[in-house]
């Protein structure tokens, strides 16, 4: 699920779903929405992204499970699609490293404000993709994808998700071009000043599963890695090994999620920030028990926990769950 | 060569029979490409192999191979795999 503005300012949500995807045309209050879907219909669509600088385009990153992977676009929000020309591939073998095929494209990121045409991929198994013609073309960041010492750091194809290991949460810095960060799950989180000529770990801080070394960025999970909007030197992380913060230029992370409380924990995969507030984010954690994948902690239906981190480093947490069909909400603290 | 398209690569061509030619599996599939844009990528990786839904048959024989010469006439099939429940 992503969200965005449309070119005369109007609130979108994009679902992007195994069985296709989905626009939500919402009025400015927020009260009705129109459906605009099932586009691809049957298409796995990992990935739906509106760019905002236009409010118009849209990117899809789409696969099905016979098929394979590739990327749509439509420049009029959704109304056609055209396919993308040359979609993310890994180049062939070299420095004696094995070739690899990409699987999906896991993630899209519109580039900077200034970079108009730009975009980044983020694939399965893990490789990092530019494009500049808006999507069309998609060239291969061999600093990352072709480096022996990221290729350690990647793990195997089994060293992930049930659908494989995948680099995700691309982040471009909106005062800085240049600046990028991203993520992979396993395999740590990576920042780059040059405009990703070069990258570096950023996992100082960061715990792993007890019995490995977190020294080593293999064992490194993180699940989600944003940008504050309002305040773009401060990101949080949901990780397999908890919920974190960090302000730049520190380069150590604060396990933040200790506060939240015990009977929900603070391991989850999702991260909302508050748009304006650099101290209020939501998380979705989620039961960590029998069912790895389920959002519910304790079989309860869907959860919602706000994380506020109040500016002297330490964390109030609460925990609340939406409306239950009678009408009630309850909340704990 | 005749070539029937299974009906989830019909979108790129439009018609269940197209016409391509080439010396090789890998050769038709590249003048498949030139003509339905994207359509290759769908069925081969970029290592050249085969994707796991995908078979080809030549006049009944399957093909495993992309280097597999192909004649000048005859019909190639390719026909898509489904999994699952």
């Amino acid at each position: 699920m992503s969200t965005g503005s449309g070119e005369r300012g109007q609130l979108l949500l994009l679902a992007a779903t195994r069985k296709g995807a989905w626009i939500y045309h919402g009025d400015s209050e927020r009260r009705s929405w129109q459906v605009d879907g099932p586009h691809f219909l049957g298409h796995i669509i990992h990935h739906l992204v509106l760019d905002p600088r236009d409010g118009r385009t849209l990117l899809a990153a789409a696969s099905t499970g016979h098929l394979g992977p590739t990327i749509f676009r439509s420049t009029d929000l959704g109304r056609s699609w055209q396919e993308a020309v040359r979609p993310p591939a890994f180049g062939p073998s070299i420095n004696g490293l094995e070739a690899r095929a990409v699987d999906h494209t896991f993630w899209l990121t519109p580039g900077h404000a200034d970079q108009p045409g730009v975009w980044y991929a983020g694939t399965s198994p893990q490789g990092l993709f530019r494009s500049e013609d808006g999507g069309r073309n998609w060239a291969p960041f061999s600093c990352i994808n072709d480096d022996a010492q990221y290729r350690r750091w990647f793990g195997t194809v089994q060293d992930g998700t049930p659908d494989g290991p995948k680099l995700h949460s691309i982040i471009v810095d909106p005062r800085d071009a240049q600046h990028l960060y991203f993520a992979m799950s396993g395999g740590g989180v990576h920042e780059s000043l040059d405009g990703g000529r070069s990258f570096a770990p950023l996992v100082d801080g960061m715990e792993v599963v007890a019995g490995f070394d977190a020294a080593d960025v293999t064992f490194h999970d993180p699940h989600c890695l944003r940008l504050c909007p309002s305040n773009p030197d401060r990101l949080y992380q949901q990780n397999h090994c908890g919920i974190y913060r960090l302000d730049r230029p520190g380069r150590r992370w604060q396990r933040i999620g200790r506060n939240m409380p015990a009977e929900v924990g603070d391991i989850g995969f999702p991260l909302v920030l508050h748009p304006r507030d650099d101290n209020t984010l939501w998380v979705f954690p989620m039961d960590g028990s029998d069912v790895w994948p389920r959002t519910s902690p304790g079989g309860q239906p869907a959860s919602m926990s706000r994380v506020t981190a109040v500016p002297a480093g330490s964390v109030r947490a609460s925990a609340c769950r939406p409306a239950r069909p009678g009408g009630q909400s309850s909340a704990r603290r | 060569m005749r070539v029937l398209i299974p009906s989830a690569l019909q979108s790129y061509t439009g018609a269940a029979w197209v016409s391509a030619e080439g010396a090789s599996l890998d050769a038709l599939l590249r003048d498949l490409d030139r003509q339905f844009p994207g359509i290759r990528f769908r069925m081969v990786d970029e290592r050249r192999r085969i994707r796991r839904h995908i078979r080809f048959f030549l006049n009944g024989e399957m093909l495993f191979d992309p280097d597999h010469p192909l004649p000048a006439g005859g019909e190639l099939h390719i026909v898509q795999a489904l999994s699952g429940g």
